[in-house]
């Protein structure tokens, strides 16, 4: 019965979308203010029924009813209740479900703040009942997360080990929040392209501005996440591997990054306002490319979970659909824009033109890694690996030019800026540089070129994050939250350059009772123990940390063997000072209680992730900052227009 | 047809060696280690250039998989047999393709994905000059 259910709210769930996608282009051509009514009743109404629809087959995989295919095929009753719930969208069609479902949940965020005026909320409303139309019809026609089993199995399937993971849990819905809460600013722009009225032109950028930080907040976490799975799960001690689905998620980023920076200046003075419609666009367009890049099985790894062509084929012809109506939209109505106020060449417009260079051309680099080889391979039978000594050389040096010039843009003013005097008050931080650069070549051993200029780079910006703090006490918010992104940057900058430079590693088989040292660490294996999880079986290792010949810790670095699944997987072991990891891994059997153990220590790792907790953070006080000062506009932008 | 004959002519180090030397006061591939560090770091930097062929994204130093195990095993007996990092890297390449190398080949048709992220860096710094001039000239 639940599977019924779920099909028909999702049917109805469709002839709403296409209601608000009807209603709310209808809105904002003519003065109906019955239209607009109706689009935002119709976006009320799509979260309802999609969240029935997602409610339906979460209850379907807790309660695990195998007679649903996908529960079948992807669940088991012998699996902890949390990766029963997060089975939901541990699969192609359930994923999808939740894509909507975050998108009916902006629909409705933008229905009920409007944002920006009726006109341009109804207009936004119109391309997201189109976007919403189009995801529906693609899960009803081509992954169908309700079909039927029958006969139902006594047993399902199970989940992918991998994905059996608290971190893992969390990273799918975090990451479609980002890529879909830029699906928001996307509408808000085909919007303002779409209403003619030159006051929707201009508030565009502002009434969009908080979803565009939600999906940068989102994206910030669901990539740190990732990459913090990725490093203790995997069990190699990586934490980025450049594999073309990571990127699927970093170029969205890249440029959503943009877009915030874009947008301050179009809200602030109208500058930029073709380019930010632009990059709103780009920023969607390649939420939707990282989808059907991972989905369509283009490219293979843990997270396309399908390779179906006719998927592939049909979010194929919805992104073309999407990318192309959006930029002939804009062809068409962009022209038409007004310029904004003039500014200097030194000013904090230019400061946000340069990093926007700088982050499409990193984009630019992920995006040509990550697509070159499936064109050359299609072009001529080539087959190339584009692998982090490419990114190595192309990547990190864009991104080291665009870190050198962040501190200066807050430093400069809206239309002139006084770059001398930024310079100038930039000095403390220029000492801290120096001061992190001459600790590294003094203290740490072996010196490398790239560490040391990553720490006076990572000095440099925390630096100038934290005079931005003392000097402007009782700033805006907005200018703390800047200072704190900046300084996550160079947080995981620290982690990024001390892991990367001086990870110490040990491969060593040992007995029981043998001591293995790695980097100031010495260990003793004391055997492994079979124990039983809930849903595996598991050769625990048992590893004592020695200090002075006593027994300071135990690690339990696991091998886990999942039975339902036929699959292994690694469990290490870390234990963290907040400055350093011990990581251990638990390798092959080599008989008689021999086991291979893998140990690794990485120096600053946990700052990699920190550091984006930290930009995230300043994402979520400019969100907040921003909400407050809402309530008290005129005021503080009177304050902000007698600071300038 | 060359590079069969190639591939052939390098195998034949590669079986022979290890018969011919085995015994020698050399350092060989001891399980999946060397003993000497200076060769085991070699070894370890060598595998990171390598891509995992049934992985995605994954070097041969990093897999689990059997065919990661496989090639570092040929990779350090290249190693042991004195073979330089070029030798290595040629034997591998001639076995498996470019595609195995991490780092993709400069070459013609490889040109564009060198060049594509700074072009964009220098098409954009003209883009922006042009605005920025613009809109200070709009202004002044």
């Amino acid at each position: 019965m639940t599977g019924e259910l779920g099909q028909l709210a999702l049917c109805f769930a469709l002839a709403l979308s296409l209601v608000m996608a009807g209603a709310g282009l209808a809105g904002a051509r003519l003065d109906a203010t019955g239209a607009r009514r109706t689009a935002n009743g119709a976006a009320m109404g799509l979260l309802v029924f999609v969240g029935l629809a997602f409610g339906t087959l979460t209850y379907a995989f807790v309660t695990s009813d195998f007679s649903v295919a996908l529960v079948a095929n992807h669940s088991s009753t012998l699996k902890p209740l949390i990766y029963k719930i997060s089975g939901v969208w541990g699969n192609h069609e359930g994923s999808m479900l939740l894509w909507v479902l975050v998108l009916a949940i902006y629909a409705a965020l933008v229905a009920g703040l409007q944002r920006g005026g009726e006109r341009l909320t109804s207009a936004a409303l119109g391309v997201q009942g189109l976007l919403a139309a189009a995801f529906i019809l693609f899960i009803l026609f081509t992954s169908n997360p309700f079909l039927r089993l029958d006969p139902a199995p006594f047993e399902g399937a199970g989940l992918t080990p991998l994905l059996q993971d608290p971190g893992l849990a969390m990273h799918p819905p975090m990451l479609y929040a980002g890529y879909v809460g830029l699906s928001a600013a996307f509408s808000y722009a085909a919007a303002a392209l779409l209403v003619g009225e030159e006051a929707a032109r201009q508030q565009w950028a502002r009434a969009a501005r908080p979803f565009m930080l939600i999906a940068w907040i989102a994206l910030t976490c669901g990539i740190a996440l990732g990459s913090w799975w990725a490093y203790y799960e995997l069990g190699w001690g990586g934490f980025w591997f450049w594999d073309p689905v990571e990127n699927a998620s970093l170029m969205p980023w890249l440029v959503g990054t943009a877009l915030l920076h874009s947008a301050l200046a179009t809200e602030r003075t109208g500058a930029f306002r073709t380019w930010t419609l632009l990059l709103a666009i780009a920023g969607f367009s390649l939420s939707l490319i990282g989808t059907f890049l991972v989905r369509s099985g283009v490219l293979s790894s843990v997270h396309s979970f399908a390779s179906d062509p006719t998927r592939g084929f049909f979010i194929m012809v919805l992104i073309a659909l999407a990318i192309g109506g959006a930029l002939a939209l804009f062809a068409w109505r962009a022209p038409g824009l007004q310029g904004g106020a003039p500014f200097e060449t030194i000013s904090r417009e230019t400061a946000l033109l340069l990093n926007n260079v700088f982050l499409v051309a990193a984009c630019a680099c992920v995006f040509v890694g990550t697509l070159y080889p499936l064109v050359l391979d299609a072009v001529n039978g080539t087959k190339i690996s584009v692998g982090p000594p490419y990114y190595a050389l192309t990547f990190a040096p864009i991104f080291f030019a665009l870190l050198l010039l962040v501190p200066f843009g807050p430093r400069l003013g809206w239309k002139r800026g006084d770059l001398k005097s930024a310079w100038r008050s930039l000095y403390p931080a220029l000492g801290l540089a120096a001061v992190a650069a001459v600790a590294v070549l003094a203290i740490i051993s072996p010196r490398t070129v790239a560490a040391t200029g990553a720490f006076a780079v990572a000095g440099w910006l925390i630096g100038a994050s934290i005079l931005d703090v003392r000097k402007r006490k009782g700033a805006r918010a907005s200018a703390f939250a800047a200072a704190l992104a900046h300084a996550g940057l160079g947080v995981t900058l620290l982690g990024v350059a001390g892991t990367t430079a001086w990870r110490s590693e040990a491969l060593t088989v040992l007995a029981p009772g043998q001591i293995m040292t790695v980097g100031p660490y010495t260990l003793r294996f004391d055997g492994v123990t079979r124990e039983k999880g809930p849903n595996y079986i598991a050769d625990r290792a048992h590893i004592a940390l020695m200090d002075d010949g006593k027994v300071k810790a135990t690690l339990l670095p696991e091998h886990r063997l999942y039975p339902t699944e036929g699959q292994d997987m690694n469990d290490t072991a870390i234990r963290t000072t907040g400055l350093r990891d011990l990581y251990l891994a638990l390798g092959d059997d080599r008989g008689q209680g021999r086991f291979t153990i893998r140990a690794y220590v990485s120096p600053l790792a946990p700052l990699i992730w920190l550091g984006g907790l930290v930009m995230a953070l300043g994402g979520c006080l400019s969100l907040f900052g921003r909400l407050r000062v809402r309530a008290t506009e005129p005021q503080a932008s009177a304050q902000a227009l007698a600071a300038e | 047809m060359k590079a069969v004959i190639a591939f052939l002519l390098m195998l034949v180090p590669a079986l022979v060696a290890p018969t011919f030397f085995a015994g020698s006061a050399r350092a060989a591939p001891v399980g999946d280690s060397f003993s000497n560090p200076a060769m085991e770091s070699r070894a370890r930097n060598l595998q990171r250039q390598f891509r995992c062929l049934v992985c995605q994204g994954e070097s041969i130093d990093e897999s689990n998989s059997p065919f990661a195990a496989d090639v570092r095993h040929l990779l350090r007996q290249q190693i042991a047999d004195g073979q330089s990092d070029r030798q290595v890297q040629d034997f591998l390449v001639a076995r498996y393709g470019d595609f195995i190398l991490m780092k993709p080949p400069v070459q013609p048709d490889t040109w564009l994905l060198w060049l594509a992220p700074f072009l964009v860096l220098v098409v954009g710094g003209m883009v922006a000059w042009v605005t920025v001039k613009n809109a200070a000239s709009t202004g002044g």
